[in-house]
């Protein structure tokens, strides 16, 4: 979901600031990392999933916190998908030295998050299947544009090797849910609609 | 619909409309009031929600009649539920028996189990369908023609109420809404009878329609209060934002301090250059003014604070009502301060309480609190036009003092005329150090004493007349009690006397300083004296037992909050003990 | 505890995060602080029971029971006494103070000069959003001037508090400012904080969706400090001064002796100090 389009800015003054709009922190599609090896490069892969895991986990969470059954759902199960990977990217790839997480998550090179990682920010409790699908979307793209980039400019003709393979399995994730996007009903035109106002508290 | 109920008597009818995730359950619920109230009824909607600050689940409890109302029914008539997620939280608050009817939408599954375990009928609408069905709208305004249906409102009257909503702004949204309120309101006629509203009249005489906390922010106003601060505090914010505009169009102003520390020292600032002030706010607020409010009482500076009492201590259950500040308000000043506590008990007398106090604290320069709750606060009502009233804030002003002038004058009423800054001749230093009558601090027996006794002198020789308290009906046994609770009491004595049991009733509004010949003259001729609030500890019990001659025995019916202590537990307490 | 006998497994993030579901609104800028927390706890290999996370009242100052560490839920504003007093008494904690720019500037606006003075070794993360959001959209004290409200009709025309300017002329010992939306990021930077003795300050922008739905556009807007972090005051004073609030960053780490009042030794027992009465 491009937050820009589908999330009806209802402030009512855009804040004042005179910064210019420069960057943003987050590099997307993920800045490269420099790997070592094809162990190495498969590490950070499977690592890359176990964050995605944990991250839909989480949005599913906040979901289900705020009476969104339908999202949640979706959430869920594609917490579940990206685990599958995670265990496959294993099995295949690192069953002889199982890696271990280092503590604190993943650090990638910009200190960003992992590429396949969904933005909390992108949430809204009224969104619908149809966003949610844009967000894993917006993910498998970022996935499939990092490992294309490693294909290209690794020195190491192994990782070069399992990153094209990688980013051709990322390219069939875009392609998995463009077409279940396509399957999704368009979100409601008013679908962010609420006349009542915010609950305060505290 | 089948046969037909009547609503019985002045009970009315009682609604849940419920639902999460941004359903629109409180718009409809607020449609659905002002619907009755245009076409003639009474009534009132308490909003209640989970913790989430958006997308939470929620409802609107509504009690319709023909008759004033002044509290939520002990149970609802009919639920409306556009689905059923997280709904159980609250069961508490929707106690349902087997004459109630709970309405869901078949595609969200079927109600919680607490729901239904009292043998309530279930009847089923597609409520999500049919508002697809026609595109551009939604469905709380499906919910809101069943509920109009069901309770016999007119569908005109809720048209109207639609049309002023989406007419002038959102025009597109406006024929699919109606198109969705008539199919809600065809698609109840097939439903179970739920009872019927009583037939009303059109209203000859003027009504309004408001919550307790602008009716507060009126008083205020009509009291003479011009300057505001305040810091943001559930579920008293809401003064706030209404006097923020207000104070601009009558001539005065609004702060928004950096909390209450800084609320209270402005507004004594504020009146001390002769400016009638005013802050708002909750009990942990309070607690924080507790120095400030010492300082006002010994400087002698009228100010008045509008506590909107919720669950506590602490942050406790914020958006909830509890009378659990009658023992901060009345004894949380430090030293001996003697200072005003004023309970409106109704949500319209939240105007003429709050106004009442303005005008006493002035009067008298002394602070005065305003024990509102969260009930009176966030409830809105239709409510008769509260008559006028000709209490001002007047402060006795030294008009034209000389060298000679003395701010804290021993005089017999015990208020000494005040000169306000600007005024020629009459400079003082206001003081909360112990002083003599010229305002010059002073750490002797003899100043001390006297200072004591006109501040307390002041209160206590004071007319507060019958405005004091509501006292009402006869009999042996009485019921006294305050702020909200009144409401639940009044619904209880008239059940009771429907029984032909006689009871009186005593709702204080003057909690402080404390009138007890007025309350035994009241009280002539009662054996049986029964007292009643939502506090755990019995607050305001002790505090009649204190300070008060109670005659006969006395029990005490009470328990915190969040629920509301419901007239049925009042009823049945006093029929019980009517027959000892 | 006796030597441990079996190497321990590294901690997690996870193991910081309690099963409890947080009521921020989605979108909302919090529950990426949150997962920054429990990743910085983790790096630094702390177990959640050495830890306490003090706050407030807010959206924000929610966070403790979010965490499986010892939490202390406050009352409005006094977050950073609570939390000193936690350190001095237990100065072998790791204390976390957090809360939102109300919390912290408004009605705490006082305790945040003294902490910052007094540089007790701990750490104040401030999840600005430059709003009240759990009271429902009252300006706070970091609120932009022409920013309308319900309570401030036309905007308060006041002009902002800047922490971070505040912070360092107060003499916090490290100054950052960091943006949730950039996680792992903010996390590095709340590790740096801790490690750092004496009092560290992180502001941490924070959106909040519901009531400044302008804010989602914030990533757009951080960017990283083009400065490095400096430990001369004067330095980070004229590059403070000149921010444009959305600088990220290690802003000032300085040296300042963290403050912590002498620890008798407790070698008398309360009884001997009866001498000092008898006659
Ligand atoms: C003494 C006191 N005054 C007022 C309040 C009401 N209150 C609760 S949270 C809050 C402001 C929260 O704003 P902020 O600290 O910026 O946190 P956010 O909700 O935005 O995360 C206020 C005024 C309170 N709880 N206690
Ligand atoms: S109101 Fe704002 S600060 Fe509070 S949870 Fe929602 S988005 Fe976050």
């Amino acid at each position: 979901m491009s937050t820009k389009k589908a999330v009806k800015q209802t402030g009512r003054k855009k804040a004042a600031t005179s910064a210019k709009v420069r960057a943003p922190v987050r590099k997307k599609p993920g800045s490269p990392i420099s790997v070592t090896d094809e162990i190495d490069f498969m590490t950070r892969a499977w690592m890359m999933e176990l964050e995605a895991v944990e991250r839909y986990s989480t949005l599913a969470d906040a979901m289900e916190e705020h009476n969104n059954p339908e999202v949640t759902e979706l959430f869920r199960k594609l917490s579940r998908i990206e685990q599958l990977h995670a265990d496959q990217i294993l099995e295949e790839h690192l069953s002889k030295r199982p890696p271990v997480l280092p503590p604190g998550g993943i650090r990638w090179d910009a200190g960003e998050e992992g590429p396949e990682t969904a933005d909390p920010g992108e949430l809204h409790y009224r969104m619908q299947p149809y966003h949610a699908l844009q967000i894993a979307l917006a993910c498998e793209q970022r996935a499939c544009q990092f490992f294309t980039k490693i294909a290209r400019s690794a020195k190491n003709t192994a990782v070069r090797k399992a990153a094209r393979e990688m980013a051709a399995e990322e390219a069939e994730h875009v392609q998995l849910v463009e077409d279940w996007l396509k399957r999704t009903p368009k979100p409601d035109p008013d679908w962010d609609h609420d006349p009542d106002p915010p609950v305060q508290s505290d | 619909m089948h046969d037909k109920v009547k609503a019985q008597g002045g009970r009315g009818v009682s609604i849940a409309l419920a639902g999460s995730g941004g359903a629109g359950v409180m718009t409809a619920g607020n449609m659905l009031l002002k619907a009755a109230a245009q076409a003639g009824w009474y009534g009132l909607m308490v909003r209640t929600s989970g913790p989430q600050i958006r997308g939470g689940e929620a409802a609107a409890l509504l009690r319709i009649s023909a008759e004033p109302v002044e509290c939520l029914d002990d149970r609802f008539d009919l639920v409306i539920a556009i689905d059923w997620q997280n709904i159980h939280r609250f069961a508490d608050e929707l106690p349902l028996d087997a004459g109630s009817l709970m309405v869901g939408d078949p595609d969200q599954g079927n109600p919680p189990e607490v729901l239904t375990q009292r043998g309530t009928r279930l009847a089923q609408v597609p409520i999500k369908k049919m508002a697809k069905a026609i595109p551009g709208s939604w469905p709380n305004m499906i919910m809101l023609g069943i509920a109009a249906a069901l309770v016999g409102l007119p569908l005109d009257a809720v048209k109207s109420v639609v049309e002023a909503a989406y007419g002038k702004k959102k025009k597109e949204l406006l024929t699919p809404n109606l198109a969705a309120v008539e199919a809600g309101f065809a698609s109840a006629q097939t439903l179970p009878a739920v009872p019927q509203l009583a037939a009303v009249e059109p209203t000859q005489t003027p009504r309004w329609l408001l919550t307790g906390n602008q009716a507060a922010g009126y008083g205020a106003l009509r009291g003479g209060v011009r300057f505001v601060a305040g810091y943001p505090i559930t579920p008293a914010t809401e003064v706030l934002e209404w006097l923020s505009p207000a104070l601009t169009k009558v001539g005065g102003t609004l702060l928004q301090a950096e909390d209450e520390l800084a609320s209270i020292n402005m507004i004594i600032g504020a009146s001390f250059g002769g400016v009638p002030s005013l802050t708002v706010t909750a009990g942990p607020g309070l607690a924080l003014m507790a120095e400030a409010l010492g300082l006002a009482v010994a400087a002698e500076v009228p100010v008045v604070v509008l506590d909107v009492m919720r669950g506590g201590p602490s942050t406790g259950i914020p958006a909830k009502s509890e009378q659990s500040d009658v023992s901060i308000a009345l004894f949380g000043l430090h030293g001996d301060a003697p200072h005003l506590v004023i309970a409106p008990n109704s949500i319209a007398d939240c105007l003429g309480a709050t106004q009442w106090a303005v005008h006493l604290a002035e009067a008298m320069q002394s602070p005065a609190i305003v024990l509102s709750d969260q009930f009176f606060g966030q409830t809105q009502a239709v409510v008769d036009r509260p008559a006028d009233m000709h209490f001002i804030g007047e402060r006795a002003k030294a008009s034209a003092p000389t060298e000679a002038y003395k701010r804290y004058a021993l005089t017999e009423s015990g208020v000494s005329p005040m000169s306000i800054p600007g005024t020629p001749g009459g400079a003082y230093t206001a003081d909360g150090l112990t002083h003599n009558e010229r305002g010059v601090p002073s750490s002797q027996a003899a100043d001390h004493l006297a200072q004591l006794d006109k501040r307390e002198r002041k209160l206590l020789r004071h007319d507060y007349g019958d405005y004091w308290a509501e006292i009402d009906g006869q009999g042996e046994i009485a019921v006294i009690t305050f702020g909200s609770c009144t409401g639940p009491v009044r619904d209880a004595l008239a059940r009771a006397a429907a029984d032909g049991i006689k009871v009186r009733l005593v709702s204080m509004r003057l909690l402080a300083p404390a009138q007890p010949e007025r309350l035994s003259e009241a009280l002539r001729g009662v054996k049986k004296v029964l007292v009643v609030e939502q506090n755990h500890s019995g607050q305001f019990h002790r505090y009649l037992r204190a300070d008060f001659d109670l005659p006969g025995e006395v029990r005490s019916l009470r328990h915190p909050g969040p629920l509301p202590i419901h007239a049925e537990e009042i009823y049945r307490k006093i029929t019980e003990w009517s027959l000892m | 505890m006796s030597t441990a006998s079996v190497a321990a497994a590294p901690i997690t993030a996870a193991a910081f995060k309690s099963a409890y579901k947080p009521i921020w609104c989605p979108g909302c800028g919090d529950y990426s602080v949150l997962s920054s927390i429990t990743k910085a706890f983790a790096m630094l290999d702390l177990r959640p029971e050495n830890v306490a996370v003090v706050s407030g009242i807010g959206c924000s100052s929610r966070i403790p029971a979010y965490t499986t560490c010892y939490g202390f839920h406050g009352v409005h504003g006094r977050a950073l006494a609570a939390g000193t007093g936690l350190k001095v008494a237990r100065p072998d904690l790791t204390v976390l103070v957090a809360g939102g720019d109300g919390d912290g500037y408004s009605i705490g606006g006082n305790h945040f000069l003294h902490a910052c003075r007094r540089n007790v070794d701990l750490t104040y993360i401030v999840m600005d959003n430059h709003v009240y959001g759990m009271t429902k959209g009252q300006p706070s004290p970091t609120t932009e001037p022409d920013w309308e409200s319900k309570l401030s009709p036309g905007g308060t025309g006041l002009r902002t508090f800047h922490p971070l300017v505040v912070a360092l002329a107060s003499g916090a010992n490290f100054i950052a400012r960091t943006f949730a939306g950039d996680p792992n990021g903010t996390a590095q930077i709340i590790a740096d904080a801790i490690r750092t003795p004496g009092f560290s300050f992180v502001e941490i922008l924070s959106p909040c969706v519901t009531l400044r739905p302008e804010q989602r556009g914030w990533k757009e807007q951080a960017h990283p400090a083009s400065v490095a972090t400096t430990s001369d005051p004067a330095k980070a004073a004229r590059y403070l001064m000149t921010d444009d609030g959305f600088n990220i960053g290690v802003l000032y780490k300085g040296n300042r002796k963290p403050y912590q009042p002498p620890m008798g030794k407790g070698t008398k027992r309360v009884a001997d100090l009866e001498a000092e009465f008898s006659i």
